[in-house]
């Protein structure tokens, strides 16, 4: 249920979802976005410039010589969206991940953690079929969830300077993929050599929020041979 | 025959923008486009090419350019200490904010930026550079924009549309608000601060240090106490944001910020001062006025009235 908007200064507001960050929240959240999205496209409201799902938000940009926060508060206060039928646009998304003690940086660690194995720690990973909550921080970075709750583990004490594209982590309930080179301090538990995010093709982002994400294990040799369309 | 300039000394940190790349944040891709609209604009504006299109934009020290090709009209924009040294060797003091012609072997050196980071160059007809996603903005973080998305580097072509012009020479009243007042409203998270780091940020002074980008202005001053919780859940980010992460200074997030981001914000600075703001240099002390939503709009107003 949407709780509450609020301004963020004079050319965004936020539509907050409420404090809980669940599945059920975050459709909420996508609910509104596909809804803002859709009637961006088809030119029922004007100067929005951006709208950003996060966990139990949706802010939303615009240009104020051409819209006030007013008019899209009103907008999206009249319009019964949650009662839409909006296209279905999600779609499920396998993506290889090699766990290769290479890249499996922070395995040891979660071991001690979690008392289980290698195997277990993997086979909870695979079996698990993971919402996209959100995309963002850099472009393509998806946070997906819910992790198996035997996996849980705080972030690194000391984040690590570089952090390899496709590398895997892990933090709390979440999941991520770095999608570019950078800094990080997530729980590194493997690497994928799938692209998700090329700026040149038409679909610049294989996962947008609202996807399933299903790992799906592979060889190092798979890994190196893996090339991507 | 090829318009070009030929890139002999890249500047610090010179890239090519424009309004900037909407409608992609959710997938993680930030705006991005100039730093100063107004300037920007001005730029443009010098050499009769619609306000949109793409300019050059340099920061403290700017590229030096020769140019190959037909006459061409030109304009830089902001406040620039620039000389044209003709083909002949001759040198002319260059004046920022008035158009002037350029031939084919005369160069652009644009030493630096006078009390101020940002200035623009634009070329009457426009740069022929890549639309990425519909826009020429740069964001060099992820390699996205024209020339790859990639700050200008050494011996890089710039090439330029061929125009067939006797364009008047144009000049245009310019100076930066002089002032160091910048107007915010208050941030989602304001209530997470202490009541006397509340008043101590909008009404003592901040610094501007060095760690500022086109991503971010990190600040120094009174130290703002978190009283509720040092992160928050992570949740889009507006540009002009004010975040103030577990050591207590502030960062202002300009226009290449992460998309999302998990520390509070005590406020935002409002569009009207935000082109003020960014050209603020390190070492400049700032001060917060706080102000709501419809003083924020008639600001607009004003803003608006200087294109």
């Amino acid at each position: 249920m949407l709780k509450k908007i609020s301004n963020i200064g004079d050319c965004g507001i936020t539509c907050d979802f409420g404090d809980e960050v669940n599945k059920n929240t975050n459709k909420e959240v996508i609910k509104l976005f596909n809804f803002i999205q859709e009637s961006v496209k088809g030119r029922k409201i004007k100067g929005i410039l951006n709208f950003t799902p996060s966990y139990n938000k949706l802010i939303i940009n615009f240009e104020l010589g051409q819209i006030k926060s007013n008019e899209i508060i009103e907008f999206i206060k009249s319009s019964d969206y949650s009662k839409i039928n909006l296209p279905e646009n999600s779609k499920t998304v396998e993506i290889p991940i090699c766990y290769d003690e290479e890249f499996a940086l922070d395995i040891k660690r979660l071991e001690e953690k979690t008392k289980l194995n290698f195997k277990e720690i993997v086979s909870k990973h695979l079996e698990t079929n993971f919402f996209v909550y959100m995309i963002g921080f850099v472009p393509g970075q998806p946070f997906l969830g819910d992790l198996n709750e035997n996996l849980y583990h705080d972030r690194l004490d000391t984040p690590r300077i570089r952090i390899n594209k496709g590398s895997v982590g892990i933090v709390e309930k979440f999941c991520t993929i770095y999608t570019f080179e950078s800094p990080g301090g997530w729980n590194i538990i493997g690497r994928t050599p799938f692209e998700l995010f090329n700026i040149n093709k038409t679909n610049t982002s294989i996962l947008s929020p609202g996807d399933t994400v299903k790992f799906k294990s592979i060889s190092k040799k798979e890994f190196t041979l893996f090339k991507n369309e | 025959m090829n318009n070009y300039f030929k890139v002999l000394r890249p500047g610090i940190n010179s890239t090519f923008q424009d309004l900037g790349r909407f409608g992609l944040q959710h997938l993680g891709i930030v705006a991005s486009g100039c730093m100063d609209q107004l300037s920007f604009c001005n730029s443009n504006k010098l050499v009769d090419n619609k306000i949109s299109e793409g300019a050059l934009e340099f920061a403290y020290q700017g590229p030096l350019l020769e140019m190959n090709g037909e006459n061409a009209l030109v304009a830089i924009s902001g406040k620039v200490n620039f000389n044209l040294i003709k083909k002949n060797g001759e040198i002319i003091k260059g004046k920022s904010n008035e158009s002037f012609q350029i031939s084919n072997g005369d160069k652009i050196d644009i030493l630096s930026t006078i009390n101020s980071v940002y200035g623009y160059f634009s070329i009457f007809g426009g740069f022929k550079i890549e639309e990425v996603k519909g826009s020429v903005s740069t964001l060099v973080k992820a390699k996205i924009g024209p020339n790859n998305g990639n700050k200008l580097k050494i011996d890089d072509k710039i090439f330029f549309r061929k125009s067939h012009q006797t364009n008047k020479l144009k000049k245009i009243d310019f100076d930066f608000d002089k002032d160091n007042v910048i107007r915010v409203m208050k941030g989602l998270q304001v209530h997470y601060f202490s009541k006397k780091s509340q008043d101590d940020f909008f009404s003592k002074e901040y610094k501007v240090t060095k760690l500022t980008d086109r991503m971010g202005m990190r600040l120094e001053g009174v130290k703002l106490e978190n009283t509720v919780n040092k992160n928050i859940k992570s949740e889009g980010i507006t540009k002009g944001s004010i975040q103030v992460p577990g050591d207590g200074q502030p960062i202002i997030l300009l226009s290449d910020h992460p998309t999302i981001g998990g520390y509070p914000k005590i406020a935002n600075v409002i569009t009207a001062d935000y082109d003020k703001l960014v050209q603020k240099t390190p070492g400049t002390t700032i001060k917060f006025k706080l102000v709501n939503l419809a003083v924020a709009e008639n600001a607009f107003q004003d803003y608006v009235r200087k294109f």
